[in-house]
């Protein structure tokens, strides 16, 4: 069993690492903290991380293959602007029409009140995944590389989201945003459940930031069951040895469908949780473009190899918890804000180079090139 | 279309290139026809339209050159809107003669340091580059103050990048200078036969003797450098330098350089794909902008003609064994 652990331990050494730092990293922050250890700071830094973990752990799937998805930050992008449509929980309901070349389009109506909102929130999700499978389409059917492919994919969401949202604007629900964007006892008592959230038993769970629940719940309920999976498993095969995955009968287009389509899925929760958070849709080309660089820098943080066969969602989400408390110091150690970003590129590039100790332990200098 | 290009029987090679100049054609006409019918003109066919868009085109035109280079051995850059937006900015700080070897030495400096922490530390391009261009911005960031900076450009800068010689814009001359460097080092140095064999296999390209280390550094200050050149014309052009004003050309150089057939896994692809991929980018973002195209409508056809045309030719083999 002993020896079983440290295999195991051994084979998720990044992901080790990366939890252990975290750890360190935000224990140290909350020591500093003059409100440390409160449900306040915590919910407060959960809403801060939600989406980025998403992204990130959208970003995974990809890398795993030893691919890439620049789209990640403008799939998003695309269903947090219809979020701000469909989310509005208008009493009256809402109806669905765009105009598409002159055209008008109708598509009947939102229905309103919860029902509504609920099925706002699964069409924008709905959406999220659509656009993964169109991207998992164009590489596996066009056969064009995931970056390119992507790359082009996310120009066309932009376009979407610059359709949809010209200049910021659109509402969520307020019961909803404050629901998702608090602790456990506000929710319980937004949404009426547990004695309005004052239930005995519930009381020890009532400072839990709702936003943290939502990300442990899609890891273990979405990520888990797909890693274990046989197109799971393929993606992780392909990663490591593509023609070696093909020869062993695997079925790697399905995977690569699957893959692409589960990142959408993620991305789209992102940007259904940003929209809420913000309680608006916004086609921002530069947050899109920043959220797909750092979710590059979570994966990567989070121990994934970018020559794809080993790593984990998981890993990407600590990734992004450390990226996100890198910047939540710099408000308590009050480094002036000018220097902030030098300081986040400076952790980047130190954290990164790190794993360059490897390229020390190999004698055999053909090693280096894989 | 592949009918055609089969009958000619292009090489691997020259095929996505040919495709793409025919590409470029239709893209021409159909501008044309446009603006015949809606203006009775057709300006896509002055030559005085057509140097003011290569004018324009030689920033990216310049840029896409570099990141061919790097492109080539397999590897990426994206360091590049900072490292242009680092070069113009100091090029005005500093001002006077200095202004242009302060911009080339920056973007030669930082090209080095990528090609260093790619090379001898083996991070992977993507995130190392990443993180140098997050401490560019950083650096940026911290000596204007996060504002705009009030220095301008000298009067040399704004020369190159904004005057004409003999009715030809300058800017196209630098162009066409970076080009000719470009395509003889790939196509008569030592140094082009290493990069495409780095990019085939750099473990073979390493057993047949080739110090692939050195030659990545070197792909990387010639990027690095190209990013440089850039950033002195762009700040020539407007004046001065401003934040973020690298930003708009990562993409579509990375862009320019696949749809030109460079495989973007390295070790194929011939400059003067990349040339043709920058002015078709060029031309058609200039087609859309006569015809009024909202920002939404740009981004979806650009990104839909990329997928196009890489359906047309870029499709890579299948992974059998």
């Amino acid at each position: 069993m002993g020896s079983n652990l440290a295999i195991r331990l051994r084979q998720n050494f990044g992901l080790a690492t990366g939890i252990v730092l975290f750890c360190v990293v935000y224990l140290g922050y909350h020591l500093s903290h003059p409100k440390g250890f409160s449900s306040a700071v915590l919910v407060q830094n959960s809403n801060e991380v939600f989406t980025l973990a998403m992204v990130a752990m959208a970003q995974t799937v990809p890398v795993l293959m030893a691919g890439l998805d620049l789209s990640v930050g403008a799939l998003m992008t695309m269903v947090d602007c219809f979020a701000s449509y469909l989310m509005t929980g208008a009493a009256a309901g809402t109806p669905l029409a765009m105009d598409f070349i002159g055209i008008r389009l109708t598509f009947g109506t939102l229905p309103g009140g919860v029902p509504g909102l609920l099925l706002g929130m699964l069409i924008c999700l709905g959406i999220g995944t659509l656009g993964g499978l169109l991207n998992g389409m164009v590489v596996v059917y066009g056969r064009i590389q995931p970056i390119i492919a992507t790359l082009a994919t996310g120009a066309i969401y932009i376009g979407v989201a610059l359709h949809l949202r010209p200049q910021p604007g659109g509402k969520i629900d307020d019961d909803l945003n404050w629901a998702l964007t608090n602790s456990l006892g506000e929710f319980a008592s937004t949404v009426h459940i547990f004695d309005d959230g004052a239930a005995s038993w519930f009381a020890p769970l009532a400072w839990i930031p709702t936003p943290f629940v939502l990300l442990a719940l899609i890891a273990l309920v979405v990520w888990v069951p797909f890693r274990r999976s046989v197109a799971g498993r393929t993606i992780y095969a392909i990663g490591s040895a593509e023609g070696a995955a093909y020869m062993s009968g695997l079925a790697i287009d399905r995977a690569k469908l699957i893959a692409f389509t589960l990142g959408g899925f993620f991305a789209g929760c992102g940007g259904v949780f940003l929209a809420i958070q913000t309680s608006s849709g916004n086609a921002d080309i530069p947050q899109a473009g920043a959220y797909t660089l750092n979710s590059i820098a979570a994966v990567v943080i989070g121990g994934t190899s970018l020559l794809g066969g080993t790593g984990s969602a998981i890993g990407s989400i600590f990734g992004a918890l450390i990226l996100r408390v890198i910047s939540f110091f710099f408000r308590i150690f009050d480094i002036a804000p000018l220097l902030q970003p030098l300081f986040e590129g400076l952790i980047l590039l130190v954290a990164v180079s790190i794993s360059a100790v490897r390229v020390l332990r190999i004698k055999n200098t053909l090693e280096l090139f894989r | 279309m592949s009918a055609l290009a089969g009958g000619l029987k292009l090489s691997r090679e020259d095929r996505p290139i040919a495709i793409a100049a025919l590409f470029l054609v239709a893209i021409l006409i159909a501008g044309t026809v446009y603006t015949w019918v809606r203006f009775g003109s057709a300006p896509l066919l002055s030559p005085t339209y057509l140097l003011l868009q290569l004018q324009i085109g030689a920033f990216l035109g310049i840029v896409a050159a570099g990141m061919m280079v790097v492109i080539l051995i397999s590897q990426i850059d994206l360091s590049t809107p900072w490292t242009l937006t680092a070069a113009a900015m100091m090029a005005t700080a500093v001002g006077g003669p200095w202004a242009i070897p302060i911009a080339l030495g920056i973007g030669l400096a930082v090209g080095i340091v990528n090609g260093l922490g790619i090379a001898y530390l083996r991070v992977p391009s993507m995130i190392f580059t990443l993180g140098v261009n997050a401490v560019m911005r950083g650096l940026m960031v911290a000596h204007t103050g996060g504002f705009a900076p009030q220095t301008e450009a000298t009067p040399l800068m704004r020369s190159l990048a904004a005057e004409r010689t003999f009715g030809i814009p300058n800017a196209l001359f630098v162009w066409i200078a970076v080009s000719v460097v470009i395509v003889l080092i790939l196509r008569r140095a030592p140094l082009g036969r290493y990069i495409y064999a780095i990019g085939n296999k750099e473990a073979a390209a390493y057993l047949a003797g080739v110090q692939t280390r050195v030659v990545t550094v070197i792909c990387f200050a010639i990027c690095g450098l190209t990013a440089g050149i850039a950033g002195v014309l762009l700040a020539g052009y407007s004046q001065k330098a401003y934040q973020g004003m690298g930003d708009a050309y990562l993409l579509p150089a990375i862009a320019a350089v696949v749809i030109g057939g460079t495989n973007i896994l390295g070790g194929r692809g011939r400059y003067l794909g990349t040339l043709i991929g920058v002015i078709l980018i060029v031309l058609l973002n200039s087609v859309l902008s006569i015809m009024d195209m909202p920002e939404a409508g740009r981004q979806a056809i650009y990104g839909s003609v990329i997928i196009l045309m890489l359906l047309v030719y870029g499709r890579s083999e299948r992974v059998t064994s």
